[in-house]
């Protein structure tokens, strides 16, 4: 019914068995996206020797707690998940603060040097991160921050991509009327920004929230380089670690712990995909 | 906000240092210096200091040794800086390349009128996204075994197996692949969004005037999709340049094997010259030589790109 209704549309579209073969090359691409889950599960659900299985094994089985419960004899997974969740925790909240005042800043006040100062804000977008990882190495060994959740947290607390999203989101949604009433009523600057700006902005906050937590969980180059002992490690740290040859792969324990670890981040995702898309695909607006 | 409008009872009387102008300004540098404190710390001095310490022999822990250029003489004839470099480059094209090209195709598809699975397609393509490197590595080194599900397939063809953990392709292979399907779907969702913006009407006109659909993707889709595309293959040469997890990972099983030659990248060897050798120098000379690379590579691509769309290109610029 609804070919027919697309026929009608757009009359020069390719036929039938065009359309047939959009829809199949669209659907072979979401099967190449979902299956990796899948077959985590699957591997993770099934015992050791599944995983090389010929033909390939693909249904789930019912091994998961006897592999996970590997995974807890192998590391510490529940304390690298709950390093995880306080770190990322931690900065999301900074970063949401910091950048939605800064944001804020930038799109209701006039001071001189604002564009200026905004447009190096988006230029530091484009600086990649591990070239100056010596010397942030180096202050951190100087602060004795290293092996601590510190040296992941501080440097995190504010970025460019937060105030530049925050900025273009305050500039259209919080009136500068509202703005200017607040000042007439003699409210203070922080609290006409607390009261009157932060209503009207939270589902950018929120967004900004989501991302930042799932870019801060997924990190993986610098926790490597400053976390030494295992009670510290971040929950990628810890997967990565389940990956070695030492005893032979046990497939079955790794893919237990990796689906264990991104099945959060999975609900999150598609709790709120709208919203996590929509602040992903953002960047290129600025181009 | 319920006060009623008094005029404001402190700020009025004798003219103080603080003019409302003055603390709004002052308000402002307030909330916005978290950023520029944070970067100059932690952004921006490191960079000067990157490119300073490339000239010093130095271990992190004992006094620095100027040297001069002798850390690049060192690094550009060491063989292993020199496979780590075309490494790079090899599995940055391969990752790269193909994944706009089937992000673009996948975008085109998607915006074809199919508005009704859109929603759902849009999220199906863009989870691998939001799955950490690590955990991608992981579920891909099953597939990528010896005996595993893609040499399966590959021998169901009539193919012969491939060595995707140790040989020299097999290893470029299966990371490039990696790299793809994490990326593939988030670039079609950025080429949808870019698609999306391409007013209908233009094409609305195009087809009074009698343009057929390979004339309208050629004179209206691509030049106006250009600027998303330049952003997207930006995007992904940087990150290819910094490929790190990925092939660490992956070739990491058995402890020291992050370094071996089929999968070092620049910054694996940066990785292993400073935090296992020591040689915070040469580490950093390999940082400075990494971005002199991007730098030369953003510009390439932005000038591939300018002067890829010539039916066009004077149009805007």
């Amino acid at each position: 019914m609804s070919t027919l209704r697309m026929f009608r549309k757009k009359p020069d579209d390719l036929g039938f068995f065009g359309k047939l073969g959009f829809y199949l090359l669209l659907i072979l691409g979401a099967l190449v996206s979902i299956f990796p889950f899948y077959w985590m599960f699957v591997v993770g659900t099934n015992d050791k020797g599944a995983v090389f299985h010929v033909p390939p094994l693909l249904t789930i089985g019912d091994q998961f707690f006897e592999n996970f419960k590997r995974v807890l004899d192998k590391s510490d997974f529940f304390q690298a998940l709950g390093n995880s969740l306080f770190v990322s925790s931690m900065v999301t909240v900074s970063v949401v603060f910091f950048c939605t005042l800064a944001g804020y800043a930038f799109a209701k006040y006039e001071f001189p040097g604002k564009n200026v100062l905004f447009v190096f804000v988006i230029a530091t977008l484009i600086v990649p991160q591990q070239l100056g990882v010596l010397p942030t190495y180096v202050i951190m060994a100087k602060l004795h921050w290293i092996d601590s959740f510190k040296a992941l947290i501080v440097p995190a607390m504010v970025n460019a991509f937060g105030i530049f999203w925050m900025r273009q989101y305050i500039s259209s949604a919080v009136p500068t009327e509202l703005i200017e009433a607040g000042r007439i009523d003699g409210g203070g600057h922080f609290r006409i920004f607390w009261r009157i700006a932060v209503p009207v902005i939270t589902p950018a906050m929120a967004t900004l929230g989501i991302l930042n937590f799932m870019t801060v969980w997924n990190d993986f180059f610098w926790p490597l380089v400053v976390l030494k002992n295992k009670e510290h490690f971040t929950i990628q740290i810890a997967l990565q670690q389940l990956f070695t040859t030492r005893d032979g792969l046990d497939y079955g324990m790794i893919m237990s712990a990796t689906f264990t670890a991104t099945l959060p981040l999975l609900v999150v995702f598609l709790l709120f995909s709208r919203w996590v898309i929509a602040g992903l695909t953002s960047g290129a607006i600025k181009s | 906000m319920a006060e009623p409008v008094i005029t404001s009872p402190h700020a009025e009387s004798k003219r103080p240092f603080f003019t409302e102008q003055r603390r709004s300004r002052i308000t402002a540098y307030t909330f916005i210096s978290p950023f520029f404190i944070l970067f100059s710390i932690f952004g921006l001095y490191p960079i000067f200091f990157t490119f300073y310490l490339s000239f010093f022999k130095w271990d992190a822990l004992g006094p620095m040794k100027y040297v001069g250029f002798k850390n690049f003489e060192l690094i550009t004839t060491d063989p292993t800086f020199w496979i780590s470099f075309s490494n790079t480059l090899i599995m940055g094209l391969m990752g790269t390349v193909p994944q706009v090209m089937l992000a673009l195709l996948l975008a085109v598809l998607l915006h074809s009128g199919m508005t009704r699975f859109k929603k759902t397609f849009r999220i199906l393509y863009f989870m691998p996204n939001i799955t950490s490197i690590v955990a991608v590595t992981l579920v891909f080194s099953t597939l990528f075994g010896n005996n595993g599900m893609i040499n399966w397939l590959l021998n169901g063809i009539g193919l012969e197996s491939m060595a995707f953990n140790s040989g020299w392709w097999g290893v470029k292979i299966a990371i490039s692949t990696m790299v793809m399907w994490r990326w593939t779907g988030y670039n079609a969702i950025l080429f949808l969004s870019g698609l999306q913006s391409i007013p209908m009407d233009l094409y609305e006109s195009a087809k009074i005037d009698g343009a057929n659909r390979r004339q309208q993707l050629f004179f209206i889709t691509l030049p106006l999709l250009k600027p998303f595309i330049i952003f997207v293959s930006l995007q992904s040469t940087i990150g290819a340049l910094q490929l790190f997890t990925e092939p660490y990972v992956f070739l990491g099983q058995s402890g020291t094997g992050s370094t071996r030659q089929e999968g070092i990248t620049m910054v694996t060897y940066l990785y292993s010259e400073a935090f296992r050798n020591g040689f915070f120098g040469t580490a950093a000379a390999t940082a400075v030589l990494l971005f002199l690379v991007t730098i030369l590579f953003s510009v390439l691509n932005m000038l591939i790109s300018r002067g890829g769309g010539r039916q066009t290109g004077g149009k805007k610029a």
